[in-house]
């Protein structure tokens, strides 16, 4: 049984979607459930996902032309790995335009702390439960996240000096 | 220039001339060298270019004890006021060398997070575009400077953005990378 079927058979009613190109497994999952399921895939002894290899977000605002919906706009990407089992997942967490909010997972994976600040100061998703959510890598007077598609690509916010 | 007698053991000069000759061939320099182009930097300081055959061979890790600034690589907007503070911990007199095109104009960093030239915020005296420059490049920027140290010429005013005074006219447009590639071809 691979990892993506043990989180079918376990959270089938959290799944929006599950897909699988060339052994690489993906879920899609309800915010709500990404504290369980990540808990699940960290302490289920044969599963043992002990490494978070990265965690960073997409701002789908412009994608097909416009229409995605307000409740997909951000999506939340999580690629784990157990170094036990050789296996990869990547779980993806769709968030709401008004509400980009989802659990924290550093007490999990300590090593979240910093990819979950740099997602916050790019593109403004909330971590709740984050011992230290304030910005990386921008300084903090700036105003916005750049990465956001409706932020403007000419907008200079200098710290000292005119603007450009 | 000063006159010199071999014969009478003496020779003549202006305090000021003097001055600049002995100050262009000791610069001490400030390298601050934040992204890829400190390699053409260090490849410039090092034994094959030697960039101590032009009395600037000895960078010193301190701002109170040099007389040149060296902004090499991207500036963010982050790392603006520490680059302004170095700026105003060096002694007079003092001279600032941009080294590279991203502290030139910005270069190809036209975003959020890059300030768009570094003499928006510190007086430059030597501008050295190139992505990186070569250290041909680099060393002839040195010489321009040695004349402007001779001369006792130091850059005072800052580049205006809005009113796009106080930077090199072949510098105001930005980098051009048609233009650029226009160059290249009648080169060849």
């Amino acid at each position: 049984m691979t990892p993506l079927q043990r989180v079918q058979e376990q959270f089938a009613k959290d799944l929006i979607e599950t897909h699988t190109f060339r052994g690489d497994e993906t879920l899609i999952i309800r915010p709500q459930a990404l504290k369980a399921v990540a808990k699940f895939l960290k302490e289920t002894a044969e599963l043992d996902f002990n490494f978070l290899m990265d965690l960073t977000a997409v701002d789908y605002l412009f994608f097909a032309g416009g229409r995605i919906q307000k409740e997909f706009r951000f999506e939340v990407v999580y690629h784990f790995y157990s170094l036990k089992t050789n296996h990869r997942l990547r779980i993806k967490v769709p968030l709401a335009e008004d509400h980009p909010e989802v659990d924290t997972l550093t007490d999990l994976w300590p090593g979240a702390n910093w990819y979950e600040r740099e997602v916050w100061d790019m593109f403004g998703i909330r971590f709740k439960g984050h011992p230290n959510l304030k910005r990386i890598l921008m300084y903090e007077q700036f105003q916005g996240h750049p990465l956001r598609k409706d932020y403007p690509f000419n907008r200079r916010q200098p710290l000292i000096g005119p603007p450009n | 220039m000063p006159f010199m007698s071999s014969a009478a053991n003496f020779f003549t000069s202006k305090m000021s001339e003097a001055l600049g000759w002995a100050r262009k061939y000791s610069i001490f320099q400030y390298p601050f060298v934040t992204a890829c182009c400190g390699m053409e930097y260090m490849s410039t300081a090092a034994g094959h270019y030697d960039v101590d055959r032009f009395g600037a061979g000895f960078p010193r890790f301190s701002p109170r004890q040099s007389d040149v600034l060296f902004v090499v690589g991207t500036i963010s907007h982050k790392m603006a006021p520490v680059l302004k503070t170095v700026y105003d911990q060096m002694c007079e007199p003092k001279w600032v060398v941009a080294f590279g095109v991203c502290t030139c104009t910005g270069g190809f960093y036209d975003n959020y997070a890059t300030v768009q030239g570094i003499d928006t915020i510190i007086p430059v005296d030597i501008y050295i575009p190139g992505c990186p420059p070569r250290p041909e490049n680099v060393i002839d920027g040195l010489m321009k400077l040695q004349e402007k140290i001779q001369k006792g010429e130091q850059s005072r005013t800052l580049y205006d953005p809005r009113t796009k005074i106080g930077r090199p006219a072949s510098l105001a447009q930005g980098y051009s990378i048609s233009q650029h590639m226009k160059n290249i071809e009648a080169s060849l």
